[in-house]
């Protein structure tokens, strides 16, 4: 069992967890997962790690179906019943280039890290974070200690540039030369940045969120099919080449269980809260 | 023993086909003492046995089945235990038509004596009868081993060296210990509390288990060896092999690992009371002719299929699953249509398989594995509708600690190289068995080579010398 130091909720939303870890964090890399399973009853669910330090490691979820649900509901004391990583493959880090971050949703969370390594490795580290309006953005001073420029995007135009991640990216595209554009986030937002940095013809790296059970290469359900060729995106990814990726396949599979997933949550709440 | 021959196995009591079909209870009851004294009585006690070569780890098959028949059944487990560290699961799984009880003498005219059946009786007489007792455990001889994998081939390392006194800690990827025997083989067939009970044992005696800790990514091999005196890699064959056809990634369409975990390890088959999902199809093919196959088979039946397909390309005499499972698949309803291949899949508007394409197939000149080659027949095309696919065409070693153990080798199908007299990999203090080696094979072969691995890591141990 993995004892929780904490969880907060950073925005609406959205919760940190930070975990104790015994080893998980030795190894961890920019750009690697965890997977947990809340209780005994759980799926597994991979996780970014956002941070870690010798004693813990930390996560940000957004609370959406039965299993960010119950992470949701965890507090500090509590365990899980599954804590395992890191997994997947690490960022391929570029050195001495200008790339530009972009995070949605979870990814301003999950960039972190990625950030931090890219700038370790000197390159010139430009951050842009994107959500729905000014209360759903956070950390904007981790993010910006390790950036040489900063950019807050939201939709309704409360806080920094007015629009999406994508017309930002556009018209900074159009000004500044940048060698390698990385998104983390949503499967919408990954698809929209690779789309609009496709005629640019700028190499850009997505972290994909395919569903996954053991995310060890077992089981195959994370299957994502790149330049034609299936991957496992557990073990080969979960970064990719945005570019190479075929869309339309990771969002149809990534509806499989919809039906499931609305009923399970019914369930879960019916037998929490009658 | 004067008694005149009885030429047919004592049956054993079954759960009815159609109860079954809904149901993940094991299938077979097992024996009783009486039916298994009457059995036992069958065996000839020939004094040299030809069935203990058949076994890969050659257990005193008369001597225990002696003892069953003298109504000694404590007597009975001890001797199979000297051998054998799983014989509840042995009893269960092992593929005994095509090894101890192929070369029974019996065999030759009548059934042979069901080898199987007894020792899945001795273990489950001594689970029944309550809790195993803890032999005495040498004094530690300060060594530290790891074993990766909690399958059947690191929980035999673990057991034999935890015997002599070494220190041990099995470092298992998954939530839960057991292998394949929690994740892949289903419940009607194998009850997991078996496996717990078995591991558990092991806890008892000192063995350490650390879950949830993916060697290759949580430590390699190089970081575990600063801390262990030696390592035994047993990680099976996890790699799951698609076809490589058109379609395959179409919603619908399962690896056998994928189908097996989620119902298995994950409990689909529960859901909602557990959280992981599964499809419940209606018509589901599944392709692939082993034992992995014909779980699949019987798990989707048992999810509510209305049809359930085998594809399998060759015919039934070539099929590499188990005697038993075949006749309990037929038992229950499943259809099989041998000499077919799938070509491909399509897929409705939303991407969900509907159709396959299939072509038939007849038997050429055997292959380099002595079986008859399966050759398309020109235009024999057909498609038919299905809601669920399952592959289930093999598997091979996953790559993940290859890849961080530079100094491993490794052969052609992603098997770590071994020498076969020690099981020693090529490189120092690490040593490999199971599936990890074989590729897909079993479960007593999995134990067999933990056991050669055993005795030269203890050498190793005690002398320092590789
Ligand atoms: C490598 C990897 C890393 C990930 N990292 C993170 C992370 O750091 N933080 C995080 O919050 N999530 C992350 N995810 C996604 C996360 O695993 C899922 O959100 C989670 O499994 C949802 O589980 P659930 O049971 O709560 O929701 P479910 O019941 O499984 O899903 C409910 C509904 O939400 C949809 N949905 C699920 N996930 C998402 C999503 N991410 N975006 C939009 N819609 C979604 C589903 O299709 C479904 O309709 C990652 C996924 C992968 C593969
Ligand atoms: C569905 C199915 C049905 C079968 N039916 C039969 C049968 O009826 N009779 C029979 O004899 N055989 C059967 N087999 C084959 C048999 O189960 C295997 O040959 C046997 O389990 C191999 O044992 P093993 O110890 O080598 O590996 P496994 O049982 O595969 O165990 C390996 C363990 O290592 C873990 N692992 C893998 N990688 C890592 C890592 N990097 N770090 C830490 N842990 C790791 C895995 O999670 C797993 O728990 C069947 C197999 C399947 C899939
Ligand atoms: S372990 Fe397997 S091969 Fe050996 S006696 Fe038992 S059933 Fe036969
Ligand atoms: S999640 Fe199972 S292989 Fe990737």
């Amino acid at each position: 069992m993995y004892k929780i130091l904490k969880r907060e909720k950073i925005v609406p939303n959205i919760h940190l967890l930070v975990i104790e870890s015994d080893a998980i964090h030795r190894n961890a890399q920019a750009g690697e997962f965890v997977v947990v399973r809340a209780d005994e009853y759980g799926e597994r669910i991979p996780l970014n790690l956002v941070d870690w330090n010798d004693t813990s490691i930390s996560i940000i979820f957004l609370e959406i179906g039965t299993s960010t649900r119950k992470l949701a509901a965890l507090n500090a004391g509590d365990e899980l019943a599954t804590l395992v990583g890191p997994l997947g493959k690490p960022t391929e880090l570029t050195k001495d280039k200008n790339v530009l971050c972009i995070g949605g949703c979870y990814g301003i969370g999950a960039i972190l890290p990625v950030i931090r390594a890219f700038k370790k490795n000197g390159n010139r580290v430009i951050t842009a974070i994107e959500a729905r309006s000014e209360f759903m953005l956070y950390w904007q001073d981790r993010l910006k200690e390790h950036s040489d420029e900063f950019f807050e995007i939201t939709r309704d135009g409360t806080r920094g540039i007015k629009g999406h991640a994508n017309d930002f990216l556009n018209d900074y595209l159009k000004r500044e030369r940048i060698d390698l554009v990385y998104v983390q986030g949503c499967t919408y937002l990954t698809y929209l940045c690779s789309e609009t940095t496709r005629p640019f013809g700028i190499r850009t790296l997505v972290g994909l969120n395919p569903i996954m059970v053991d995310a060890t290469g077992m089981c195959g359900v994370c299957r994502v099919i790149v330049n034609g060729e299936t991957k496992f995106g557990c073990v080969d990814g979960p970064e990719f080449d945005g570019h190479q990726v075929d869309w339309q396949n990771l969002l149809s599979r990534r509806k499989i269980y919809l039906k499931e997933e609305v009923y399970s949550l019914s369930f879960y709440e019916c037998e929490k809260y009658g | 023993m004067a008694n005149k021959i009885v030429p047919k196995k004592t049956p054993m009591r079954e759960r009815p086909a159609k109860e079954r079909r809904k149901g993940y209870d094991e299938v077979p009851y097992g024996y009783n003492d009486q039916e298994a004294i009457a059995e036992a009585k069958r065996c000839l006690q020939c004094k040299k046995p030809t069935c203990i070569p058949g076994c890969p780890v050659e257990i005193d098959i008369p001597g225990f089945i002696k003892f069953i028949a003298e109504g000694d059944f404590e007597g009975a487990i001890k001797r199979l235990k000297e051998r054998n560290v799983l014989p509840a699961v042995c009893g269960r799984v092992c593929p005994q038509e095509d090894q101890c009880e192929k070369l029974c003498v019996l065999a030759k005219k009548y059934e042979p004596v069901a080898i199987g059946r007894l020792e899945r009786f001795a273990a489950d007489r001594e689970a029944s009868a309550g809790e195993a007792s803890i032999p005495q455990i040498p004094p530690p001889t300060g060594k530290k081993v790891a074993v990766i994998g909690a399958g059947p081939g690191g929980l035999t390392v673990a057991g034999d060296l935890v015997m002599l006194g070494h220190g041990i800690k099995i470092f298992e990827a998954l939530h839960k210990p057991g292998g394949v025997l929690v994740y892949g083989i289903p419940e009607f067939r194998l009850p997991k509390a078996i496996i717990e009970r078995e591991v558990d044992y092991l806890l008892k005696c000192g063995v350490k288990l650390y879950l949830d800790f993916v060697v290759g990514k949580t430590a390699t091999i190089d970081q575990l060896l600063q801390e262990f005196d030696a390592v035994y890699i047993g990680t099976g064959a996890g790699l799951p092999w698609f076809m490589n056809i058109p379609g395959e990634n179409l919603n619908g369409v399962y690896s056998a690992n994928e189908y097996l975990t989620r119902a298995n390890l994950m409990k689909a088959y529960l859901f909602p009371q557990y959280d992981t999902p599964i499809v419940r199809g209606k018509r589901v093919a599944v392709i692939g002719g082993g034992n992995v196959a014909m779980d699949c088979a019987r798990t989707a039946l048992r999810l509510g299929a209305d049809e359930v397909r085998i594809v399998y390309r060759r015919s039934l005499k070539e099929m590499p699953a188990r005697a038993e499972e075949i006749h309990h698949a037929e038992e229950e309803g499943i259809v099989f249509e041998y000499l077919t291949l799938p070509l491909q899949y399509v897929g409705d508007e939303y991407s969900w398989v509907k159709e396959m394409e299939c072509i038939r197939m007849k038997l050429g000149e055997p292959d380099a594995s002595g079986r008859r080659r399966p050759v398309p027949i020109e235009g024999s095309n057909f498609i038919t509708a299905v809601d669920t696919v399952v592959c289930a065409i093999g598997q091979s070693p996953n790559p993940l600690i290859p890849q961080t153990t530079p100094d491993l080798k490794i052969g052609k199908w992603g098997n770590i190289e071994i020498d076969a007299k020690t099981n020693k990999t090529s490189k120092k203090g690490c040593w490999a068995g199971g599936d990890v080696v074989r590729g897909g094979a079993t479960v007593i072969l999995a134990m067999g080579d933990a056991r050669i691995a055993a005795r030269s890591m203890h050498e190793y141990l005690k002398t320092g010398v590789w």
